[in-house]
């Protein structure tokens, strides 16, 4: 197990894998954060969609969200990959597909792909979870619709305090100008439904 | 029985894994296995290194196999000490 783990750090640490799995979990989650955001507020000032509407569409929302970012991810990545090893094939006048970065090469890419596009789908099943509670525990759509916005900007403040530690500023400040961004989302959402 | 106590390769290596990655890896292959690395020449995507391994019993496919999987290759052996002696009990 430890020989594995081991395996699977290097096959990381050769080919970047942190910097971009990350970048990619930040991006795409945040994408479906704000995704799941606007159709929340959208339902919310259009007062007009049952919670079984607004359920089904959610999901189908993050489900589509999930896919576009495992297959795009994969299909870029593993074309980046196969470049990078075929440029250092080329330095190193030998076939790597055996080595450990042919390995990284195969590997890397269903790792990102999955981080891309589980990212924004648990995210955007965090948000719609009180929805689906308003099913089981008898509370009004609207109050539904306001606690999952409510969890929808946690999970964007969040995302700020996470990019504000990547880059070594203040969590705080970082965390207050995602949550601009989502405040900056609902107000013109407001603005175009009225 | 003919042992190898020293052997001095040298190798090309991508820039990752490092020198001391490579040579962790090298060690790890006997229990006595003493390792130094020397880098020679350092180019865009590859570095030549220089390595040195000493041991009472050098296990020369095995370094070779750990070298190979780790995207390096052997060049040429530059330096060996071998000898013959009784097999441990």
């Amino acid at each position: 197990m430890m020989e594995i783990l081991r395996q699977l750090q290097l096959l990381v640490r050769i080919t970047r894998t942190r910097n971009i799995a990350r970048r990619y979990f930040v991006v795409n989650g945040f994408d479906g954060a704000l995704t799941m955001l606007g159709m929340i507020m959208g339902f919310y000032v259009s007062e007009a969609a049952t919670i079984d509407v607004m359920i089904s569409a959610c999901l189908g929302a993050a489900i589509a969200l999930g896919m576009s970012g495992i297959s795009s991810a994969y299909v870029s990545e593993a074309a980046e990959r196969r470049q990078e090893l075929r440029e250092l094939e080329t330095a190193m006048i030998r076939d790597l597909g055996d080595a450990a970065h042919g390995r990284a090469a195969r590997l890397v890419p269903l790792i990102i792909a999955l981080v891309n596009g589980l990212s924004p789908l648990l995210i955007a099943l965090a948000i719609i979870a009180p929805l689906w509670l308003s099913a089981i525990v008898p509370i009004v759509p609207a109050l539904a619709l306001q606690i999952a916005i409510a969890v929808a900007f946690v999970i964007i403040f969040m995302f700020g305090m996470l990019l504000g530690k990547v880059s070594e500023t203040f969590w705080l400040l970082s965390g207050l100008r995602t949550l601009c961004i989502g405040a900056v989302t609902c107000l013109i959402i407001f603005l175009v439904s009225v | 029985m003919v042992f190898v106590k020293k052997l001095k390769l040298d190798v090309l290596k991508p820039h990752v894994p490092n020198a001391l990655e490579l040579a962790r890896a090298i060690a790890d292959q006997g229990h006595d296995y003493r390792v130094s690395i020397v880098v020679m020449e350092v180019d865009e995507k590859t570095e030549t290194v220089e390595i040195l391994i000493e041991s009472e019993d050098i296990q020369f496919e095995n370094v070779a196999d750990i070298i190979r999987s780790l995207g390096a290759s052997l060049h040429s052996i530059d330096e060996i000490q071998v000898a013959n002696q009784p097999a441990p009990d």
